[in-house]
């Protein structure tokens, strides 16, 4: 299990257990976390589970590919260098913390 | 605010519904009631990733079940809404209680359609609507020696990509001339067509099923006006949706193909609402029911407004999606009559977007593996932002600097 800590817009901090295979967007979902709104359901389609991973945790994750890349160029907010989506986050075997934050819309 | 909402559907359109009025601020009671006797799961990856093997069943929960209980959305599964006393504002369920509504919500979505010609109910034969049916079908893939897919549509093409990525035979048989006619452009068939025979699947378009053959009960194969036979020993038929509209009818709400509702998504009584593939609302200049996990949420969310005292005419911009043999086409707006077409990007690299047009307004846009262009698709339609077919045609055209433009 990671401990994965969404960190929304005005600063409320949301803590999940995610085990390892499942997408932070997945777990946001499941768990109703407010602003990961996944309209496509983690296809890389939609562009609303946008999220800001902190640096330190960068690595955890493969790169940024193709789709991924076209997708965060449409965002509701503005890409930055941590921008991901959060449906191609998958956390990794092993992981034990990740801390992502929360842009202030997604659409 | 103590008004109690009633949602009849645990599919997307009524969970949406009842996760909105949460997010409305809506403080009453909320109950809904499903006729299924499991929890709320997600429909779109049981014909993709989850047929495919890249999702579990236990990803398919639509939210977690406490999820519910903190939001104090009370979730009664196995309950079979028999009647609405719309006089004394009340459902009546299978075992006779009544529960009171001060608002009552309609997400009684969709059953598909049976085929309607002799051997439909042999062994063998399939549809894929509810997890159940999708196990079912999952596990008959498994042995299939030969599948016969009956539709051309989203359905039985993204069955005939998961079959064939298991090396299963397959044949897809359509009636009209070409495939998903009734949602994409010539281009986006003809390309779709291509890439479904590349993998190795026979499509057969301008094909009337006549009959399923069988023997001792179970289906042989499909047999088309005209004589010839497909043989198969698995036939999927997605030949589209009936509305669920029975307990709306039986309560003297207006229907027709749907439960018909206004802008707002009320029926024709207003304490009570439709949302999702059940409804027939209006949009443009017709009365459209979508079939689509956006159309879903979005009027979900409509309907959370008009309850919490922020009724506004639900006016969102439709978007559909499909995933079949890795190709993404992402769909935007209403091509239902287009009179004119444009292609930007290149179909050879299977990165393209068709625009279409609708007597010089741009009305819908497909984007194969282009989500950008999609989504710039989905602002400038809102928008009604006007593009010519010229413009659209000419060099270093490009969706998201218009979109941009707009947006400046």
């Amino acid at each position: 299990m990671a401990e994965v800590t969404l960190i929304n817009h005005s600063g409320t901090q949301t803590t999940l257990d995610v085990p390892p295979g499942t997408s932070i967007m997945r777990a946001a979902i499941a768990n109703g976390v407010r602003g990961i709104y996944a309209e496509c359901g983690g296809d890389t389609m939609c562009a609303t589970c946008h999220v800001y991973v902190e640096p330190e945790f960068s690595e955890l994750f493969p790169p940024v590919n193709e789709d991924e890349d076209e997708m965060l160029e449409a965002t509701a907010c503005d890409r930055l260098p941590t921008s991901r989506l959060s449906c191609r986050l998958t956390i990794p075997e092993g992981c034990g913390a990740v801390v992502v934050r929360l842009p202030e819309s997604q659409r | 605010m103590s008004a109690r909402v009633v949602i009849v559907g645990a599919g997307h359109a009524g969970i949406s519904t009842a996760l909105e009025l949460r997010e409305a601020g809506f403080t009453g009671p909320v109950v809904v009631l499903d006729q299924a006797g499991h929890d709320p799961y997600e429909r779109p990856p049981l014909s993709k990733a989850w047929l495919a093997g890249a999702v579990s069943t236990g990803e398919l929960a639509f939210r977690a079940r406490e999820v519910y209980a903190r939001r104090r959305i009370e979730l009664r599964t196995g309950v079979r809404v028999d009647a609405i006393d719309r006089g004394s504002r009340e459902v009546v369920t299978a075992d006779g209680t009544r529960l009171p509504y001060d608002h009552l919500v309609l997400a009684t979505g969709a059953r598909p359609r049976a085929l309607p010609v002799p051997g439909a109910g042999l062994a063998g034969v399939h549809r894929l609507h509810t997890l159940t049916d999708a196990l079912a079908l999952r596990a008959a893939l498994d042995t299939a020696r030969a599948l016969a897919i009956v539709g051309g549509g989203f359905i039985g093409l993204e069955v005939a990509a998961a079959a064939r990525k298991r090396g299963v035979p397959t044949t897809v048989v359509e009636a009209a001339p070409r495939l998903m006619r009734r949602v994409v452009s010539e281009p986006v068939s003809a390309f779709y067509h291509r890439l479904h025979e590349d993998a190795g699947c026979v499509v057969r378009t301008e094909a009337v099923v006549a009959e399923l053959t069988g023997e001792d009960g179970h289906v042989t194969g499909v047999r088309l006006a005209g004589g010839a036979t497909v043989p198969a020993d698995m036939v999927v038929a997605g030949i589209g949706v009936t509305p669920e509209t029975g307990l709306a009818g039986a309560a003297g709400l207006a229907t027709g193909d749907g439960v018909l509702v206004d802008e707002a998504l009320r029926t024709s009584d207003p304490a009570v609402f439709a949302v999702g593939d059940c409804a027939r609302f209006p949009l443009g200049d017709a009365m459209e029911r979508l079939e689509s996990v956006q159309n879903a949420a979005d009027q979900g969310r409509a309907v959370a407004a008009a309850v919490t005292g922020d009724a506004r005419p639900y006016r969102d911009v439709p978007w559909f999606w499909t995933d079949q043999h890795g190709c993404k086409l992402q769909i935007a707006g209403i091509a239902t009559g287009a009179d004119e077409w444009a292609v930007v990007g290149s179909v050879q690299e299977r990165r393209f977007t068709v625009l279409c047009w609708r007597r010089g307004a741009l009305v819908a846009g497909e984007s194969v593996n282009r989500p950008a262009d999609h989504l710039a698709l989905r602002r400038l339609i809102a928008a009604k932002a006007s593009i010519s077919p010229a413009a659209a045609r000419a060099d270093g055209f490009t969706l998201k600097d218009h979109a941009r433009a707009l947006a400046g």
